[in-house]
């Protein structure tokens, strides 16, 4: 069974790192493989950048996404450039407070997480994109908690680790409440 | 020192690492200690790498002015006796063409890894290219050969660096990694083995006296024993024409037929134990894709795709481009109808297809840009072929 995810965003939201975490944690902290490509401009910060994750039980032949099962989008350009023709299903997450104009298909499951406003409610926005992790892991259970957790203290420098923990079990929570809230909307 | 800091050459375990990374790990379990360099994107977190681990290892790593710079610092430390690489990107690698040259002339095993990005010129620094194909057997003037392998995932990243080095020894020749952007910033799974399981081949020593080493008179493998500088062999080592004393020949006739055929002969006469390709559900394959590098994974799951609606498809990944495997392509082309070529360039390789392929159809298929080809395309030239 293949998986595939596809982070979005601009240079510096952390969305290679994003990608490098959530592969970490399925290939090193689970029993699966996984790849992660990454696609950037020469500018580095503030151009637009996606990483993209495979994830599959068994042998990984080609590594680039092309229709993503899984879809976090944390810019306005990334949600006009990939939000377009989702794969039918497609759970996407999508920072609100980043992306002004929207038209959701209707199609895929979109899930808000204003990861960028909470993590600055914490003092530092540069964690968004571990927020956005912990979101992703409780709605789309891709990974187990403790493989992710794992994967983003090998991936953050020494000192910070509390500080992105928090950031994981905010996200964490935040995405629990909008499943919750999106399966009763299912059920009723 | 001793234990502790052998211990960290060979990094034995799992790891999830960039190819970038697995390939600065490979050249360090294959021996390498001398690192001559200078950043350049994609290639740069070779050079990161490296600068961190030689100290670790009691190697040497120096950032140059330039690349013309790093390939001669590469050449010199080769001559000094130490396994020695510098890594690039296509600029950088068209500035070090002169140089190449020189190595090639004086015979000095090093390993010069590209990884490739969008070209010409200064072209697209962050997209991946396979443009540098031509230019990496025919860069530098004159008749000569090389060795170059291409990579496709990040664990080749790490075995075909230590193969090149370990050819680069054998044959006393720049031996290439060509690897494209995709695979040198993609994160995998890597195993390491156990230092004790890696093969490492060390450059063959003269076993005759100062008084009595030629310099440049090959043994029967048409490769000369090299005695490096410091260790009390003195010669002369010149891009020159020179004779098997090192001395320049300039005029004569002879000696500018003997180097050079040599040159190209002690390659092309181990071509057989040189080349490696992989081949994929080729014994019964009607239509063959011809791949390498990042275009092989695209390569891999069309045929795969291809066989689940019938169309008898195989894949022939080379990991061997130069030098080119052309009796196997030959052999292939004689059972198949014809041969599919991806390649992320206007066409590069597709000549020496079509050049093996003799009669059998060969078809190109063109990308350029940020991504490969998409698995489904060459699904779609497949069926086209086999209609």
């Amino acid at each position: 069974m293949r998986v595939e995810v596809r982070f979005a965003g601009f240079g510096g939201q952390g969305i290679i790192r994003s990608g490098l975490i959530l592969s970490m944690a399925a290939c090193i902290f689970s029993d699966k493989n996984a790849v992660q490509t990454q696609s950037y401009g020469p500018e580095s910060r503030g151009g637009s950048c996606k990483s993209e994750v495979v994830i599959s039980d068994g042998e990984i032949d080609f590594p680039r996404v092309y229709e993503p099962d899984i879809l976090v989008i944390m810019s306005q350009e990334a949600y006009s450039r990939h939000v377009k023709n989702p794969k039918k299903g497609a759970i996407i997450l999508v920072d609100p407070n980043m992306v002004a104009e929207r038209n959701d298909p209707n199609n895929a499951k979109i899930y808000e997480i204003p990861a960028t406003e909470i993590a600055g409610k914490m003092g530092k926005k540069i964690i968004a994109n571990v927020v956005m992790l912990g979101a992703l892991t409780e709605i789309s259970h891709i990974v187990d908690p403790e493989a992710m957790k794992n994967a983003i203290l090998q991936n953050v420098p020494k000192g910070t680790e509390d500080l992105n923990m928090a950031a994981f079990e905010k996200g964490a929570e935040y995405g629990r409440n909008v499943s919750m809230q999106r399966s009763a909307k299912t059920l009723s | 020192m001793g234990m502790k800091k052998k211990s960290r050459s060979v990094l034995s375990g799992v790891h999830f690492l960039s190819g970038d990374l697995a390939c600065a790990e490979g050249a360090i379990a294959a021996g390498c200690r001398f690192f001559g360099g200078y950043p350049i994107t994609p290639a740069t977190e070779i050079a990161e790498r490296m600068a961190r681990r030689m100290p670790e290892v009691e190697g040497i790593y120096v950032q140059m002015e330039d690349e013309i710079g790093a390939i001669a610092a590469v050449i010199g430390a080769s001559y000094a006796g130490k396994k020695a690489m510098t890594a690039t990107s296509g600029p950088g690698f068209s500035l070090m063409q002169e140089n190449i040259g020189l190595a090639v002339m004086t015979e000095a095993p090093l390993v010069i890894v590209d990884i490739m990005r969008g070209g010409p010129s200064t072209g697209q620094p962050t997209m991946p290219g396979q443009q540098d194909v031509m230019q990496a057997k025919w860069g530098s003037h004159g008749d000569y050969e090389i060795i170059a392998l291409t990579p496709s995932s990040v664990q080749e990243m790490f075995d075909l660096t230590i193969e090149c080095f370990n050819l680069s020894e054998i044959y006393r020749v720049p031996v290439m990694l060509l690897a494209d952007e995709i695979i040198g910033h993609m994160w995998e799974r890597v195993e390491i083995p156990p230092a004790k399981e890696i093969a490492t081949i060390n450059r063959k020593k003269p076993d005759v006296s100062p008084n009595e080493y030629l310099p440049f008179k090959p043994d029967q493998n048409l490769v000369p024993p090299m005695a490096c500088f410091g260790e009390g062999y003195h010669f002369h080592a010149t891009g020159l024409t020179h004779d098997e004393t090192g001395t320049p020949k300039t005029v004569s006739i002879e000696e500018q037929s003997k180097l050079v055929k040599r040159l190209c002969e002690k390659i092309r006469k181990n071509v057989d134990k040189i080349v490696k390709v992989e081949e994929v559900m080729l014994e019964d394959a009607d239509v063959a894709v011809l791949a390498y590098g990042i275009t092989s994974r695209a390569a891999l799951s069309a045929v795969r795709k291809a066989r689940s609606i019938g169309i008898k498809a195989g894949l022939l990944r080379l990991i061997t481009i130069w030098p080119f495997p052309e009796k196997l392509v030959a052999n292939i082309a004689q059972q198949v109808q014809a041969i599919i070529v991806p390649e992320m360039n206007c066409g590069q390789l597709v000549r020496e297809v079509e050049r093996a392929a003799k009669t059998t159809a060969v078809s190109l298929l063109s990308k350029l840009g940020e991504d490969p080809h998409r698995p489904i395309e060459i699904v779609k030239a497949l069926r086209k072929v086999t209609k």
